[in-house]
Formats: structure tokens, sequence, C-alpha cells
């Protein structure tokens, strides 16, 4: 039987290491290559309408019939029965914080003073357990529970442009 | 003996050139909705899920992730294919004939009208390191590949317009044909240059649609399902990728999956066994190149038997009744499904004004496209 391998040093490494002055120097050889890669999706009905209405400083769902399910984000069918969606439904800007998580790292990996917080927000009217994937704001981190209540703050009217980022974030209710 | 499979639903949307008023969710879900009407299931009772996605056709990583909900696929077994839509059909008919599952969906859509630099994706298909830095649009590799097939097979480029000239006219008789139209050999040949000796004229322009196909194993098959058309052979081949040495004349992948396909089928002449194809016509040429790759035509007489009207839907051999991909569109990997469907319309006799006379057995032939050698072939018997 194979002798168990207990630790790094255990290991005999052969070989030099690469620095980054070989790579500049060009003295390891690779192909470098810019992506070009340029998309335009067609949203349909359900997601057009609730971008339409992200603008008009409203959330919108629909309404699965058969399920007796509000359905945020809209959809024009219902994925568990698979029938289609009958109604369109104004739900209100407030909710409470499924869930969350303290976001402390950039793209980069570089350390942030003042973490990030998505959540998904459970909206008020929607069905138990829908909503919104968001962004915390104005508030302490260390302040932030699951079962908080939050409102949206949106962007000054003449500034939506039907995006999700027509609200900037949600803020303890 | 494995268990015989059937197609017992199919569901389409007209292929078109752009799609705006629908996400692809709701696409594929017109599809899927009248699949599983025609095969009489719900899709709670369906055993397993084939969407056929490519990553960047989609722009979104992990794209079969997003397959379920208009297929009813949320909490079910789902078995993405990257690959043509005839992989599926294959990876279908295994899961059926093993006796893993009673049922299958195979499912494949395209939104090319949603890909903006769709040459720049192409060349994503190309070697990074020994072809991409030439800089070139990846398609000239059909210009490569069409000069030394007519080097080699003798087709003239009239024959080759030929192709184009019957596809598109037949695409006029199908409620499916997007580009549909009467052009003569002469406006074919005396269109723009693209990528000579190709023309512009000779490459199928891309088209929105979905496609979702029921399968079901023989001794299961729903009350209610649509006449069965059967999976009489399946076969799938790859060529070496490597453009510097791959075989530029002769389509040997799709010989190779025939090959595999007429085997499990007990076909031995299938200009004389099979009723009708519809097979790929990316490029005219490439529907010469497959015919003769696919032992329909011997080498060398593709092109003078197109010529000849062989190939009409009235002829000997009918290819491409639809109007195939020049007449309706290339459906990036919903392409091999969408011929799927054309058969199982042929072998049903539901194909209206293109009905070829008949039709009891059915080839399918997909492509996955420049700069693949990737190809699969379906046989289906009424």
């Amino acid at each position: 039987m194979a002798k168990r391998v207990r630790s790094m040093q255990d290991f005999d490494f052969r070989g030099t290491a690469l620095s980054a002055d070989e790579f500049s120097k060009g003295k390891v050889i690779t192909t470098t290559g810019e992506p070009h890669a340029e998309y335009a999706w067609d949203c349909g009905p359900a997601i057009s309408r609730y971008l339409e209405e992200l603008r008009n400083g409203r959330l919108i769902a629909r309404w699965c019939k058969r399920c007796n399910r509000t359905m945020l984000p809209p959809r024009m069918f219902c994925e568990l029965c698979w029938c289609p969606t009958t109604e369109w439904r104004f739900v209100r800007d407030t909710g409470i914080v499924n869930t969350f998580s303290l976001c402390n790292i950039t793209w980069d990996m570089k350390p942030l003073k003042t973490p990030q917080i998505p959540a998904v927000i459970e909206i008020d009217g929607a069905s138990a357990g829908m909503g919104i994937m968001h962004l915390i704001g104005g508030c302490d981190p260390r302040k932030v529970r699951i079962g908080m209540k939050v409102k949206a703050v949106w962007k000054p009217a003449a500034e939506r442009e039907g995006a999700i980022t027509d609200i900037l974030h949600f803020t303890p209710a | 003996m494995p268990r015989r499979v059937a197609i017992i639903g199919v569901g389409a949307t007209v292929p078109r050139p752009v799609t705006p008023e629908l996400s692809y969710r709701e696409l594929i879900h017109e599809a899927a909705v009248r699949a599983y009407e025609e095969a009489g299931v719900e899709p709670r009772e369906i055993g397993t899920f084939m969407p056929c996605t490519e990553d960047f056709y989609e722009g979104i990583s992990i794209s079969d992730e997003y397959s379920n909900d208009q297929l009813g696929a949320v909490l079910k077994p789902v078995h993405t294919i990257g690959g043509d839509g005839i992989h599926g059909i294959a990876t279908a008919y295994m899961q059926i004939a093993t006796g893993l599952f009673d049922t299958a969906v195979v499912e494949a859509h395209s939104k090319a009208s949603n890909v903006l630099t769709p040459h720049h994706i192409m060349n994503y298909a190309m070697d990074p390191v020994l072809n991409r830095p030439l800089g070139e649009n990846p398609l000239y590799v059909a210009g490569l590949e069409m000069s030394r097939f007519m080097h080699e097979s003798g087709a003239t480029s009239e024959e080759c317009a030929w192709v184009v000239v019957k596809n598109r006219r037949n695409a006029l008789s199908n409620p499916n044909g997007a580009f549909g139209a009467k052009v003569t050999v002469h406006d074919v040949l005396s269109g723009p240059a693209a990528f000579c000796p190709l023309g512009a004229l000779e490459m199928a322009p891309p088209s929105d649609a979905a496609f979702v196909v029921v399968l079901a194993a023989e001794d299961r098959l729903p009350a209610r399902a649509a006449s069965p058309v059967w999976i009489r052979g399946v076969g799938w081949s790859n060529d070496s990728p490597t453009l510097e040495t791959r075989s530029w004349a002769r389509a040997l992948y799709a010989e190779a999956a025939a090959q595999r396909a007429y085997r499990m089928a007990g076909i031995r002449n299938p200009a004389r066994d099979i009723d009708c194809f519809e097979i790929d016509d990316t490029f005219s040429y490439k529907e010469l190149q497959h015919l003769e790759a696919l032992g329909i035509c011997d080498r060398g007489e593709a092109g003078k038997r197109t010529a000849r009207g062989e190939t009409e839907i009235d002829g000997a051999t009918p290819v491409n009744a639809s109007g195939g991909s020049l007449g309706c569109g290339h459906m990036l990997d919903a392409t091999g499904l969408f011929r799927t469907v054309e058969c199982v319309r042929q072998l049903r006799g539901e194909a209206g004004q293109v009905q070829v006379k008949d039709a009891k057995t059915a080839l399918a032939f997909g492509w996955r496209g420049v700069p693949t050698t990737s190809g699969a072939c379906v046989v289906l018997g009424a």
C-alpha cells in the first residue's frame, strides 16, 4: 500500500517556480484574447411590464389562479402547476428580509470598509417566499436581521429607466 | 433487446428572423405546451428532460439552470446536452431504451436575434492559440471547405446554387418557411460575394424558434398520445477539430454518424430504404457534401442529381422538403430538432403542401456549424 501523504513536506517538489518577471519578459509564452460577446435579451411580456412598472415606481406581480400564488418577479406561466398566469396584481414596495449577506470583498478581492448587503426581500402582497433580490442600504450592517421590515428607496422619477436599479436599495421600514 | 422508443408529441414555434415579443422562456413554453398536448401528458408525468443549450449563444453561464420553469421540469431529472437537438434525441433514446425512464422530453431553441456579435461568438470555437490571432471572420472555414469539396467532387457553382433555389422554393409552401422565395441560379450566383466560392445568398440566415419533442417507451405509450413515430436508429460522430489537418472535402463525421444509425436501423441502401431527408444545409454546398457523406448519393453525384431535380419534393430522394435552413433559417443548436420535427410531420402525413408522398421512413441529420465537425443523425419510421 502506498504511503499516505501527511503534509506538503512529504512531497519532493522538483523544478523552479516561474516569476512574474519571466512572464513580463516573454520567457513564458501565452496568448491572450479579448472577449467580444454582446447580447440584447428580449424580456417578454412579464418582465417587460415589470420593468415598465419599476419606471413608474411600482411593483407588479402575476397571479396563478390554480395555485393562488401572486408571483414576483412576474411570469406568464406558473412553474409549479404549469398553467398560464391570468392576472396582473400590484404589490407593495415593502417587505421583510428573507436572507442576506454582508459582502466584504470586491470583484478584485479588495476588502470593503463598509460592506454591501445583498438580500432577498419577501414583498408584502406577494406569496410567501417570493419577492426581490436587491441590496440593503441606509442601515448599520451590524443591525440587519432576517425578518427585518424594509421598504424600497426609489430613484427620483426623472432618473428611472425601467431597470431593477430604479430601486436604489431597501432600507429599514 | 432494448425497448422500442417513439416520438409521441412535437411542439414548435414558427421560425422567424426576430421574436421581440417573447423571451426565450415564453418561446420554449409555447413549444412545450403544444408538445405535451400532442403527447397527452402533463409535465409532472414526464420522467426526464434534455434541454440542448450552449452558454455562449445564451449569454448565460450554465444556461441549463434556466431551462426548468418553462418545461415544467422543476425538481425533475434534467440532463443538459451541450450539442445539437439530435444529440438530445439520441440521449433521450438511450435513457428510455435502457429502462431508466419511460418518458423523456428534448428541448432546443434559438434566440439568434439576441446575439449581437454572432461571428465573434463563433470565433470562440476557433483554436485560441493558432487560429484566432489571424483575426479573420471564422466563416472563412466554410469557404475553405467549399473550395476543397468542389475541387474533389467536381460539384459546380451552379449545382450548389440549385440547392438554394430548391430549398427557398420549398419554403414558400411551408408555413414554417420564413425565407421562402423564388430565386434563380443566376440570382444566387450574381448575389454578393461572401467567403468565396461561397456567396452571401448561399448562407442560411438566422431564425428564432423553439422545439420540444416528447418520447416514450413502446410499453408505456400514453393513451392519448399522437400516433407514434419510431426511433429506428441514431448515430453521432466528431472528426478531429484541427483546421490544419481535418478532412476538408468529405464530411467524415457525417459518414461515421450515418453508418451507426443505418446499422441500428437495418438500412442497407439509404436512397432506396428512406423516403425523405431533412439534412444540414447551413450553406448550399453542405447539402451536397452531406448527401454524399450520408450515402444518399455516390461521391461526385450530389450536385448533378440536385440539378436534375432528383432531390425535389416529388423526386426520387426528396431532400429538405421543408425548405431546410436556407428556407426556414438556421436555428443554432435547435436546427437538428427542427429537422426532426419536420420529419415527424412527414411521417404522420401532416406536412401539407410539402408532403412527400408515402413517406414511411425519414432521416434527419444535423451539423453544429462552423468550425465544428460534429454531426448527429436519426432515422425515424412511421
